[in-house]
């Protein structure tokens, strides 16, 4: 599988063409400077879709650090860099309370989530029991519900029954029950696990718990990563979550729902807007470049293996 | 499979049919829900006014903003697996966006479009373009909202990436020996071999279409001047109804009006429109995601 950290060993080039790098002896003369101009051509349309990924992030990042009057005028570039719009931004009321919460919500939320969806990603990818088609079927058809459907009964439960509406409480506890998507994900990664060396564990003697734990997931740990990130991003970014159950109770409100509310509170302090979103992209992109490679098999185990 | 099982019935089965039970009932949250019969369902599709824009909004989104997506994965794909120098710096900065947290990267876009004092425009008018009003204008406001899916495309690429890489290398050896040039190389290799790929981009980003939530509601919102996590009334879809879409009809008839009757229709529909491209998904034969049986 192509990796996007792949640096040691580049993905074979499979794809065919007048490539630079495969230009041999029987290539000389017209068809090196083919591979030339293809490699020309190649590289500079990299470069113009790299400005169109890369340029938003720029001007957000300058207009970060602009003044007040200049992030309304069109300027490109701050006349003086204002460092100080990132301490103001962390020292606005609620922020850090914001980021405690956010903190909670996609840590617990990912710990639970990961504890609860393995066993049942096992099962489904290791298992031939009755129903196992039809519970496979129903994740699928989780995983694709949109969270609008259930909403109102389910606020009903939470704010009504249990009158926990204003907490994080209806966020995480969910998330003790087994996510469809982590489910899905860690079956399709499960499926990759030969058979065999389910059989060497429960003929040595392994009972399907301790299978589990000392065959199952240390081979499991990539697909786990790849859940694990998943969900807490999931979290981070949540809007609709926390706008149903937190939008009355400041205190209980997330990094990503509280970040439109900056631009209010501030009315169109875009430099401050723009340092706030700058903090809350920031741990994102930190932690991809940690784990990069559990990200990208993540998606890609989505969308082809099956 | 217990834990999942009661997840299962208390997250998902219980609520869909409450919501279902709802759905023909009167229901403020207060008092008790009353019998109404059909009087929700047809309000929704006759007299309430935020429906069928949403549904032209998603029907626009599906179509323009999906294909927009699928193109251009596609293409950066194909551009990723042809780039030999820093072929890995190239593939993480395409990769970026995709990570942006939507209320982010959506604020951000509000304010790089900003027909006034954005850096976009500006650039644009510099190049003697037109410069048009994105996010405050009806007409281009879906177009905005694509821009900024298109600029997330990082899911896509690597999945055309992955699927592009396992295309057996023989099969372009042996047409280029028969003289294909690079178009019919695509179009009679590469195209056939990924097409299950490109079926699942399309119907997964349909789903998605139909869910889009956060960026339009955002985006309306802030180009609205609206102060946001105030929870304050507010009329979405700006400008014009043009950013609304279904899941935003749900919160605003159920969490904004208190009419959890109607409310339920709406997310019924939603949810009948999900599980037909969900189904398109899981067919037996032919279906996208395999059930390994």
């Amino acid at each position: 599988m192509a990796q996007l950290t792949d640096t040691t060993a580049p993905a074979a080039p499979r794809t065919s063409g007048a490539a630079a790098g495969t230009a041999g002896p029987r290539r000389g003369g017209v068809a090196g400077r083919r591979a030339l101009l293809h490699w020309i051509g190649v590289h500079a349309l990299g470069v113009a879709a790299a400005l169109f990924f890369v340029l938003p992030f720029v001007f957000l990042f300058l207009t970060s650090l602009m003044s007040d009057q200049q992030a309304l005028t069109r300027d490109l570039v701050p006349d003086t860099w204002e460092w100080g719009n990132y301490a103001k931004v962390w020292n606005t009321p609620g922020f850090l309370t914001w980021w405690r919460n956010t903190l909670l919500y996609a840590g617990l939320g990912t710990l639970l989530t990961v504890v609860s969806s393995v066993p049942v990603a096992y099962a489904l990818a290791k298992f031939r029991f009755r129903g196992r088609r039809l519970s496979l079927l129903l994740v699928i058809a989780m995983m694709m519900l949109p969270p609008q459907v259930v909403v109102i009964p389910m606020y009903l439960f939470w704010a009504k029954q249990l009158d926990l509406s204003g907490t994080l409480w209806p966020l995480i506890v969910p998330m003790a029950f087994g996510d469809a998507f982590s489910i899905f994900l860690l079956r399709q990664f499960l499926l990759t696990i030969p058979d065999e060396y389910l059989d060497a564990a429960r003929v040595d003697g392994c009972g399907e718990l301790r299978t589990l734990l000392r065959v199952v997931l240390p081979m499991a740990k990539p697909g786990i990563a790849a859940v694990a990130l998943f969900q807490f991003f999931s979290a981070w970014n949540d809007y609709f979550g926390p706008q149903i159950y937190a939008s009355d109770n400041p205190a209980a409100w997330t990094l990503s729902y509280g970040l439109e509310s900056f631009k209010g509170a501030h009315h169109t302090n875009w430099n401050l807007t723009m340092a706030a979103t700058v903090l809350v992209m920031a741990p994102v992109i930190v932690l991809f470049f940690f784990a990069q490679k559990a990200f990208v098999e993540g998606v890609t185990l989505t969308g082809v293996k099956g | 499979m217990s834990p999942w099982l009661i997840g299962f019935a208390v997250f998902f089965a219980y609520p869909l049919l409450s919501t279902v039970y709802f759905s023909f009932t009167k229901y403020d949250g207060f008092r008790p829900p009353v019998f109404n019969g059909l009087d929700n369902w047809s309000y929704v599709f006759t007299d309430y006014p935020l429906f069928w824009p949403a549904m032209r909004n998603t029907l626009w989104l599906v179509v323009v903003m999906v294909a927009c997506r699928v193109v251009f994965g596609l293409g950066v794909g194909l551009l990723i697996t042809r780039i030999k120098t820093g072929a890995g710096v190239f593939r993480t900065l395409f990769y970026l966006p995709y990570l942006a947290p939507p209320v982010a990267a959506t604020l951000a876009f509000v304010f790089l479009l900003n027909p006034g004092t954005g850096p976009v425009n500006t650039l644009l008018e510099a190049a003697g373009l037109p410069a048009p009003g994105w996010f405050t204008d009806a007409d281009w406001s879906k177009p905005a909202l694509t821009v900024l899916a298109v600029w997330g495309v990082g899911d896509l690429m690597v999945i055309f990436m992955a699927a592009l890489l396992d295309v057996p290398k023989e099969q372009y050896e042996a047409a280029e020996l028969d003289g294909a040039g690079a178009w019919a190389r695509f179009r009679h290799i590469t195209l056939p071999n990924i097409s299950p790929i490109i079926l699942f981009a399309v119907v997964t980003g349909v789903i998605q279409a139909m869910q889009y939530y956060t960026q339009p509601l955002v985006a309306g919102k802030v180009a609205a001047g609206v102060i946001g996590g105030s929870g304050q009334q507010f009329e979405p879809g700006y400008p014009d109804k043009s950013t609304l879409t279904l899941p935003q009809v749900v919160y605003n008839v159920g969490f904004q009006r208190f009419d959890y009757g109607t409310a339920c229709v709406v997310a019924l529909v939603l949810f009948a429109l999900s599980m037909a491209f969900t189904a398109l998904l899981m067919r037996r034969r032919g279906g996208l995601i395999g059930t390994g049986d």
